[in-house]
């Protein structure tokens, strides 16, 4: 940034700048036990412990039976297991720890002791654990082999058209899950029919939920639009479980309830959400959430959402808080939860906060990476802007590509997702019209097709959508019907996919722990459990996965590159001709600086990696070696390619003994005969933003060295741009495009170059 | 079909044994088509499942060592014949300060038990009851 200049301040001005970083947007928080500000340390965490009589557990955590509350009479009565609890309990928990990282122990052994230890034993196990320690355990105790993610499917303006188009395109990058919710909560009905609809398009089995009020969600479910559920809530104080309207057991009758209909189901808990809710008794973040996961497997849910959903920013805002969510995450796979791990509500505004937390999840894998990937822009988004969105997909897909990890999805080029979307408005279109909920026109679909976020829609209004979804609920509107309405009007692929989806319930088989449907098949625990032990073991790539995954749009070949140059040939031979005249022998004029040029400069390359053609740069150099009162002499090398030896060659050839190397690419070196290769006079490295401007001070330069003058160097000014990132592909396919004409003892050639001044 | 309990093998039913797999009104998945849902022959009784495959999907878990996540489908699997209307005032009444009373949902808790055979579901219904008493949660809330 730029600075006040004025003299006096007493401040050092770099805390200007970083006062300016997104970064500072950000809470943080001191370490405050006594008020809930502890992410593994409460201030009244107890020590894990128990006392039983036979199966009758009669303390735990410190707690006498008489002091329970409902979270522990619960725990004790549905989580402990008495066959376990007590080798479970009297393991040291640092060796238990041990044990996590270890390869030789099976996962399973792990899973049984975890059923006979209390929350503050696990808790305390797990905070042996460093990060890294905590991913590769996670990596290991993760319930299915076969990673996944899921994605958030809303619109500021709950547009049912909007809404189709996005869930399908979700659905086209892989996600095995989406999820929507409401701006407006009577829009409920719309967006589950929309999600539904657009879910079905391209591809069969992607399960879907709608985030709604706990009696509502399970009513949109049983009218067949949804697959899972995943807001049921639980928490790890009474006083914060009764606020959210709830008991253990009401959740528990919840998860029963929603089994009985065929329909997935998980729990949400997560860090923070007690402290947010007033009712954190002064324990940490993980041990809550350690007695939340225990709740959960008690319940008898097949799986968890965890990792500090909304919490995640208060949590992130704490020393150790953003290790504390990947360990609550670590408890909940140990336990044998499926687990949905976080990666959720956006806890950072700083990219690098951001990108660095999802890493170790995206190495280690999960069942579900992100509880909420936000498939739609930040704005879109009725949850809250998510730690990826639709803005940072691309980044993503390149972080799976980077570090060959398979974080769910698959990139997808333009033509494909266009089409893709209009399919999906044109079908959800012919389901509100055969339903009679309404009649979207072409300008309404046109809009929403090529529309990155409700911004640019010309479609529904919320109030529109209210009558459109109080109309599917009064008149009972079921998924039998949508089915219906597309084969009617010949989406007969997508009614058979929706058909499969809600066929699913019958057998049962997604309801067993971490299901999801990949290629028209249940995967799960059971038929694809996660078994690691050691390097080659656990989930590995395939080939055709790998390449999936590799491919990801605008990536260069030395193919493209030559055939880029092609285009500038036929300019560049109007505006110069390079005439051979011979072996070029060593010049006697002391006032003689010879340009060594690069074997591929103006034969198969033309341009500068700055676009400027190198008739011009030729142009410059000559003009600022005369101006000096020099001569310039030009010379090809065959022999190398290098910028140190093409400018120390010249040099040697030169009377005056100063030689400028030039590469096609731009790159230049002003050289001496008697100097060290790479110990040269100046060096201009930075070809991509060196001007012409600059080319014709190299020229002038050159010729001062060569008459002994007082030389200022010239400096090409960098704002820190990532050159190499942004050039250095290019770079190294045309570099190879001129080593590969090098030979070994070729003769330097002397040019003589004609600018016809055309264009320079 | 033999009385053997299922083990990991024989998931995932639909795959293993696709005609066992019917839907409460007993149309097996491979009549479930697009054709019988187009003639109407299709409703959303025929897409509940039933207690049984509720029953052997615990079976599964049990063998895979989840007996709680098999506890949760054997209740689910009482629950299948219960009308929606019951569920949703059963859920209701187990929220915090919806019963006043322990006796309105021992109430509740034996009408799951008489009329729908629910007798897991009904003990805890009980158990929640006894809890709440203790907890002191039967105070109105709003």
């Amino acid at each position: 940034m730029q600075h006040d200049n004025t003299p006096g301040s007493n401040r050092w001005r770099r805390f200007d700048d970083w006062d300016q970083r997104p970064l500072r947007l950000d809470n943080f928080a001191v370490e405050d036990p006594e008020n809930g500000f502890s992410a593994m340390h409460g201030a009244k965490d107890p020590a894990p412990g128990f006392r039983r009589n036979g199966h009758h557990i009669s303390s735990m955590d410190g707690v006498a039976e008489e002091q329970f509350d409902m979270i522990d009479l619960f725990i004790a009565r549905y989580h402990l297991d008495p066959d376990m609890i007590d080798e479970a309990m009297a393991m040291e928990s640092a060796d238990v720890a041990r044990m996590l990282i270890d390869i030789n122990v099976p996962r399973e052994k792990l899973v049984r002791l975890a059923h006979g230890m209390t929350p503050a034993k696990l808790a305390e196990v797990v905070a042996h654990l460093n990060s890294l320690e905590i991913a590769f355990a996670y990596s290991k105790m993760r319930a299915r082999a076969t990673p996944g993610n899921q994605a958030h499917v809303t619109n500021a303006k709950d547009d049912p058209l909007q809404l189709a188009a996005d869930a399908a395109t979700a659905v086209a990058f892989g996600f095995d899950e989406i999820e929507t919710t409401m701006r407006v909560s009577r829009n409920s009905w719309s967006n589950a029919l929309a999600c539904c609809v657009g879910s079905a398009v391209g591809r069969k089995g992607t399960l879907f939920q709608c985030s709604s009020e706990e009696a509502e969600e399970l009513q949109i479910g049983m009218a067949g639009f949804t697959s899972y559920a995943e807001t049921v809530s639980v928490y790890g104080t009474e006083g914060s479980f009764i606020d959210g309207d709830d008991t253990p057991w009401s959740k528990a009758f919840l998860a029963a309830a929603y089994a009985s209909r065929g329909i997935k189901m998980r729990c949400t808990s997560g860090a923070a959400a007690e402290l947010l809710m007033g009712f954190h008794e002064a324990k940490s973040l993980l041990y809550l959430e350690a007695r939340c996961l225990c709740m959960q497997r008690a319940m008898g849910a097949q799986g968890t959402q965890n990792g500090g959903i909304d919490g995640a920013p208060l949590a992130a805002s704490m020393p150790g808080g953003v290790r504390e969510l990947m360990a609550e995450n670590l408890i909940a796979v140990w336990l044998d939860l499926e687990c949905a791990s976080g990666n959720d509500a956006r806890s950072s505004e700083s990219e690098i906060r951001v990108g660095a937390k999802i890493l170790p999840f995206l190495i280690a894998g999960s069942d579900l990476i992100c509880s909420g990937f936000g498939s739609i822009l930040k704005y879109d988004n009725s949850f809250n802007p998510s730690s990826f969105n639709g803005e940072e997909m691309e980044d993503y897909l390149v972080l799976q590509r980077d570090f060959e990890a398979d974080g769910g999805l698959t990139p997808r080029g333009e033509e494909t997702l266009l089409a893709i979307r209009k399919r999906a408005v044109e079908a959800m279109s012919a389901v509100m019209e055969e339903l009679d909920l309404g009649h979207p026109d072409e300008d309404m679909k046109a809009s929403v097709a090529v529309a990155s976020g409700s911004d640019d829609t010309r479609s529904y209004l919320p109030g529109q959508v209210s009558s459109i979804s109080a109309d599917i609920s009064q008149r009972e509107i079921t998924v039998l019907d949508a089915i219906r309405a597309l084969h009617q009007r010949g989406f007969e692929e997508e009614a058979e996919n929706l058909l499969f989806l809600v066929k699913l319930r019958l057998s049962g088989d997604y309801l067993q722990t971490s299901a999801i449907v990949r290629d028209g098949k249940v995967i799960s625990a059971i038929n694809d459990p996660n078994r690691y032990d050691g390097p080659g073991s656990g989930y590995r790539m395939s080939e055709q996965r790998r390449a999936e995954i590799a491919n990801i749009r605008g990536v260069l070949d030395q193919r493209e590159v030559l055939r880029t140059e092609a285009t500038y040939e036929s300019a560049e031979a109007g505006r110069v001709t390079y005439r051979n005249m011979g072996k070029a022998k060593k010049g006697s004029d002391t006032r003689e600086v010879v340009v060594g040029l690069s074997p591929a400069f103006g034969t198969r390359l033309f341009r500068t990696l700055a676009g400027h053609s190198l008739s011009q740069v030729l142009g410059e150099i000559r003009t600022g070696i005369e101006q000096a009162g020099a001569i310039a002499r030009f010379v090809r090398f065959g022999h190398t390619a290098d910028t140190s030896f093409l400018g120390l060659s010249a040099a040697r050839l030169a009377g005056s003994g100063v030689g400028i190397g030039l590469q096609a690419k731009g790159t230049a070196v002003i050289h001496q005969r008697d100097r060290l290769p790479h110990n040269n006079l100046e060096l201009f490295s930075n070809a991509p933003i060196t001007s012409l401007q600059h080319y014709c001070s190299l020229g002038r330069n050159a010729a001062l060295y060569a008459s002994s003058q007082d030389v200022e160097p010239v400096v090409v000014p960098t704002r820190g741009e990532a050159l190499g990132a942004r050039f250095h592909g290019r770079v190294a396919l045309i570099y190879a495009i001129e080593t590969g004409l090098t030979r070994d003892g070729a003769e330097p050639e002397e040019l003589a170059i004609e600018l016809t001044g055309a264009a320079s | 079909m033999s009385d053997r309990k299922l083990e990991l093998d024989d998931y995932p039913l639909a795959e293993t044994r696709p005609g066992e797999v019917r839907g409460a009104r007993g149309l097996s998945l491979d009549d479930i088509t697009l054709d019988a849902v187009m003639a109407g022959d299709v409703s959303m009784e025929d897409l509940r499942i039933t207690s049984k495959a509720l029953k052997q999907q615990a079976e599964i878990a049990q063998a895979a060592g989840r007996r709680a996540l098999a506890a949760n489908f054997l209740r689910a699997a009482e629950l299948t014949g219960v009308p929606q209307e019951v569920i949703m005032a059963t859920y209701e009444l187990l929220r915090p300060g919806r019963a006043t009373d322990k006796q309105v949902m021992m109430d509740a808790a034996h009408r799951l038990k008489s009329e729908f055979g629910a007798e897991r579901m009904a003990r805890f219904v009980e158990e929640a009851a006894y809890v709440y008493d203790r907890r002191g949660l039967f105070k109105t809330r709003y």
